[in-house]
């Protein structure tokens, strides 16, 4: 489980966010929000409920659009997108899911099997994933960042649900693709225990911003 | 192709476990048919004139009633929204899940058709001319339940709303359909059912594609 994950080609993304204005509704979240990413950078979304947090984040992802400023860097199949909802099935099983989003998302990352060990859910492989807790959910979803190597991750509260170790392993993940040149854009309450605090950045949402 | 292929066998096989609701369809399918001479009396010769127009609104309303499973579910597991970041455009996805649709949920009624050639007393003749016409005009009645599916996914109460918005513009499917199945009637309304059936398969994919990413935001 603490096993290295393998490197193979690095990522060379840069994400880059210029005047970016979201309105949900007829509320404006955010507006001329402004922030640079480049290879092996951390953004940390910070901010009270309902904030925009995740707004930001589907917003980075495609698929809000929005109303003003630009996005550019984050083409729709460079990112990985990980929130509450898991997109993972409960009649299928572990690996089935696993295989499915391997087939969809392309299948340049880890195996399946090699993945869900990566997580530490190694022995469920076979089991519908109807019957897992929702911890086991949450790192069977983080498996399906790995099995597609993408550039860049937008987390959205990763850390839920997981416990300590858990955490831990998400840091380790997350130390991982950023050795490898990847960004990543977390939405999260909690501190991420990443090795190496450099090159991470703090963005609070609301109010302060 | 690999990605559209998976796509098709993940929605076939989370079906068959789903268990029974093809079944549901078939059963519904061959219901009306059972039901419709006991309505309508003994009358064979009658039956056999109106047996076309039976199968019509049988195979109609159950494809109406499976229509709400094309995305809901999807979209409630948030698969719909990561399915935007697949290595295939999202009309691609939605043609694959018509597929799959049509695979679930026509095919099933197309194997259930001898049964109600039996009850509604048509003739072998008679018969292959229904298979003909219900092969080339359901996946025209697939895509138009796509499209209203795709539009009504956000919706709570989609189920309901569906049907309707798509009930007007299914309407000459079934004409053609069953003037396909008239005995007297020339080549016609087949190549019209063609037409339609292509046209609407075609552009069908984009349209709830687009729908989609709407109803996303």
């Amino acid at each position: 489980m603490n096993q290295p994950l393998p490197v193979s080609e690095a990522f060379h993304p840069q994400l880059s966010v210029s005047g970016l204005t979201v309105r949900r509704g007829e509320r404006l979240l955010f507006a001329d929000l402004q922030f640079e990413l480049r290879p092996g950078g951390v953004l940390l979304l910070r901010g009270p409920n309902g904030v925009g947090k995740s707004t930001l984040l589907l917003a980075l992802a495609g698929i809000v659009r929005p109303d003003a400023g630009t996005i550019a860097g984050a083409e729709r199949t460079e990112l990985h997108l990980l929130n509450y909802q898991s997109g993972l099935k409960g009649r299928l099983t572990v690996s089935e899911n696993l295989k499915f989003w391997q087939a969809m998302n392309g299948a340049n990352g880890l195996t399946v099997a090699a993945a869900l060990d990566a997580v530490g859910i190694g022995g469920l492989g076979v089991l519908e994933a109807g019957y897992l807790s929702s911890g086991q959910l949450r790192r069977l979803a983080l498996a399906r960042l790995l099995v597609s190597a993408r550039p860049i991750w937008l987390l959205d509260e990763p850390s839920a649900a997981l416990d300590a170790e858990g955490e831990a392993l998400l840091g380790r993940l997350i130390d991982a693709h950023r050795g490898r040149g990847g960004i990543a854009v977390v939405a999260t309450h909690h501190d991420l225990p990443l090795t190496d605090q450099a090159g991470v950045e703090t963005l609070i949402l609301g109010g302060a911003a | 192709m690999s990605a559209f292929r998976a796509l098709i066998g993940r929605d076939l096989k989370l079906a068959f476990r789903a268990g029974g609701e093809a079944l549901t369809l078939v059963l519904f399918f061959v219901m009306v048919a059972v039901i419709v001479p006991f309505a309508i009396g003994p009358d064979r010769p009658q039956l056999t004139r109106l047996a076309p127009g039976i199968v019509w609104i049988a195979a109609f309303l159950s494809m109406l009633l499976g229509l709400d499973r094309l995305f809901r579910n999807d979209d409630e597991d948030g698969s719909l929204t990561l399915l935007r970041h697949a290595g295939l455009p999202l009309e691609a996805v939605v043609a694959a899940k018509v597929i799959a649709h049509w695979l679930m949920t026509a095919l099933p009624l197309l194997l259930a058709t001898p049964v109600l050639a039996l009850l509604l007393s048509m003739s072998w003749a008679q018969w292959g001319q229904t298979v003909l016409a219900l092969l080339i005009g359901t996946p025209a009645l697939v895509s138009f339940g796509a499209l209203g599916a795709a539009v009504t996914v956000g919706l709570r109460r989609g189920g309901l709303i569906a049907p309707v918005l798509i009930l007007p513009l299914s309407i000459p499917i079934m004409i053609f359909g069953v003037g396909m199945m008239d005995p007297l009637a020339g080549s016609g309304a087949t190549l019209f059912l063609i037409a339609l059936s292509l046209v609407v398969t075609a552009f069908s994919p984009f349209a709830a594609a687009l729908a989609l990413r709407v109803a996303g935001e």
